[in-house]
């Protein structure tokens, strides 16, 4: 059953990275990935996004078509990237970076990037928080090996913040 | 088999030249393919290699050469703006027959163009981007898993025919990361040394059996020359023009001479198909799933993905049109390898070009669509 994910936002907000962990955590549960991304030449700032497809097919395109899930970290990425939603797709956004929601029958807003400086301290972790909330949200993987994943990516120092951000998400997703 | 992992295509192309045997990268980092850079600065150390980011592309591209003469198996990689500095040194390493592998993570150009968006526009500037006749061997994967095989193959290509060999990647390939399972090892081509002593008569550029010279590696205590100039056995040049044309001769026959044997392709769905994609790098992906579904709706539609470039697959291409209504290549420029296919087909059948080069990589959709015009033309 192919899953399509795409999150997107602005660079240095880390959803690469969080669509990578999502990967790892995917293969490590023997399902098929393929993970791509797409950003401007800039270091910081300018469009960012990440994409991800589970199967347990083999990947030939291997670029999102038509997502079952969009992240959208800021309201520039959610206007872009909810075009193409499937019908009944799920649109995940950071209620404060998006603070006009699209008009999309499935929205979720999370305050992601508050959360993480809430609960985290920075606002750095806010992928990680943004991850455990995609996580609990689309079932594809268990939570233990998206921990693991994360631990394994991750600075060795940073491992129990990112942790705490993971756990954060995961939360405040089941509460939707 | 190790155990699978998520590894980028960029990740995979380092990891390759490792298990070939590459022991110096000289580099300028350049997007979509600074990851290869990257990786290899973390695992040589780790081997005993030396990497060194140089001061500029064409630097990059002497060190290469001078490490290679020096006995080092030797890599650089790059993209357009950085491949297209580097021609003149290609050229060298031709005529020099210095074994080396340049990859060229393609990326939109011309000039610096687009730097983070995918390409396949430097088909023929690897194959005639240098001066000269010389020949060309050039590999485009199709998968994270492939670039690390294609990248062992080029190592092993060009040590074996002492020739410049690129990596034809793709911005889609080089990024992309998906499941991979490695080989705990890989079939490795060694450089040959000198069979002879000096006393016994040795001249570095006396060709082998195979028409490869027998060069020996700098400080084994043999006196070698090098140099761009055309030359004799001994290695230093002669302006005659017998020996101008038995050398330009023997670059291009030790190639040939191998022939089927560094051709490699894949069909998918051609038995009994009626039409042909002609795909490579990763718009063969999409065509494999265009192809796929075209298939599904009942269409007699095949695939036919070329792994190497150049030299090119003419007879499987000749092959191909002799028994086809119609062959599609679908590929990111505006129009390369069709070309090459039209040329090889001679007439046997309709060619037609589905190009894209507006940044954005095939959608499926797409390339069925192409496919279904090209059927209403050909049956019209």
């Amino acid at each position: 059953m192919r899953k399509q994910l795409r999150l997107s936002g602005s660079g240095g907000q880390g959803v690469i990275t969080a669509a990578i962990i999502f990967a790892e955590a995917a293969v490590a549960e023997g399902k098929e990935a393929a993970q791509s991304q797409s950003y401007g030449p800039e270091a910081r700032g300018g469009a960012s996004k990440a994409e991800v497809i589970i199967d347990d097919a083999p990947i030939y395109h291997p670029h999102v078509e038509q997502p079952d899930i969009v992240l959208a970290m800021t309201q520039k990425a959610a206007d872009k990237y909810y075009t193409d939603l499937k019908p009944d797709g799920l649109l995940v956004l950071d209620t404060d970076l998006v603070p006009e929601p699209p008009d999309f029958p499935n929205v979720i807003r999370i305050p992601i990037t508050k959360l993480a400086v809430e609960q985290v301290g920075k606002s750095l972790f806010a992928n990680i928080v943004a991850l455990g909330a995609i996580a609990h949200l689309t079932g594809l993987v268990n939570f233990e090996t998206v921990k693991e994943s994360v631990a394994h990516r991750v600075p060795p120092h940073t491992v129990e913040q990112n942790m705490k951000a993971l756990q954060t998400g995961w939360d405040a997703a089941a509460k939707k | 088999m190790s155990k699978a992992r998520l590894m980028q295509g960029n990740e995979a192309c380092a990891e390759g030249a490792i298990a070939a045997g590459v022991r110096f990268f000289a580099g300028y980092p350049i997007t979509p393919s600074t990851e290869i850079a990257e990786t290899m600065a973390k695992l040589l150390p780790q081997y005993g290699g030396k990497f060194i980011q140089m001061e500029d592309e064409i630097g990059s591209m002497g060190a290469i050469l001078g490490a290679s003469l020096a006995g080092l198996k030797s890599m650089d990689a790059t993209s357009g703006p950085g491949f297209s500095l580097k021609q003149e040194l290609i050229g060298y390493a031709a005529c020099a027959e210095i074994p080396c592998v340049l990859v060229n993570v393609q990326r939109v150009g011309p000039s610096t163009g687009q730097p983070t968006a995918p390409s396949q526009a430097d088909v023929m500037q690897v194959r005639w981007g240098t001066h000269g006749d010389h020949p060309m061997i050039a590999l485009a994967p199709w998968s994270v898993r492939e670039t690390y095989d294609a990248t062992v193959m080029a190592v092993n290509y060009s040590e074996r025919f002492r020739t410049p060999v690129i990596l034809l990647m793709d911005e889609i390939i080089g990024h992309l990361r998906e499941k991979v399972e490695l080989p705990d090892s890989v079939e490795v081509y060694e450089r040959r040394k000198p069979k002879k002593t000096r006393a016994e008569g040795y001249e570095p550029y006396e060709p082998d059996e195979d028409l490869v010279p027998n060069v020996a590696d700098f400080g084994k205590g043999y006196h070698i020359h090098v140099t761009g100039l055309l030359h004799d056995a001994t290695g230093f040049p002669v302006g005659s023009p017998k020996v101008t044309e038995e050398s330009i001769r023997r670059l291009h026959e030790k190639i040939a001479r191998a022939g089927d044997e560094i051709i490699h392709t894949e069909e998918y769905f051609m038995e009994d198909a009626e039409y042909a994609v002609v795909a490579f790098g990763g718009t063969a992906r999409t065509a494999y799933e265009a192809v796929r579904n075209a298939r599904e709706a009942g269409k007699k539609v095949g695939l036919l993905r070329l792994m190497t470039i150049w030299p090119f697959a003419d007879k499987v291409i000749e092959q191909l049109a002799a028994k086809v209504k119609g062959i599609l290549v679908a590929e990111l420029n505006y129009g390369q390898v069709v070309h090459e296919v039209r040329r090889a087909a001679q007439g046997k059948c309709l060619v037609e070009l589905c190009g894209k080069y507006n940044m954005k990589s095939f959608e499926p959709k797409e390339i069925e669509a192409a496919i279904d015009e090209m059927c209403a033309r050909r049956d019209a």
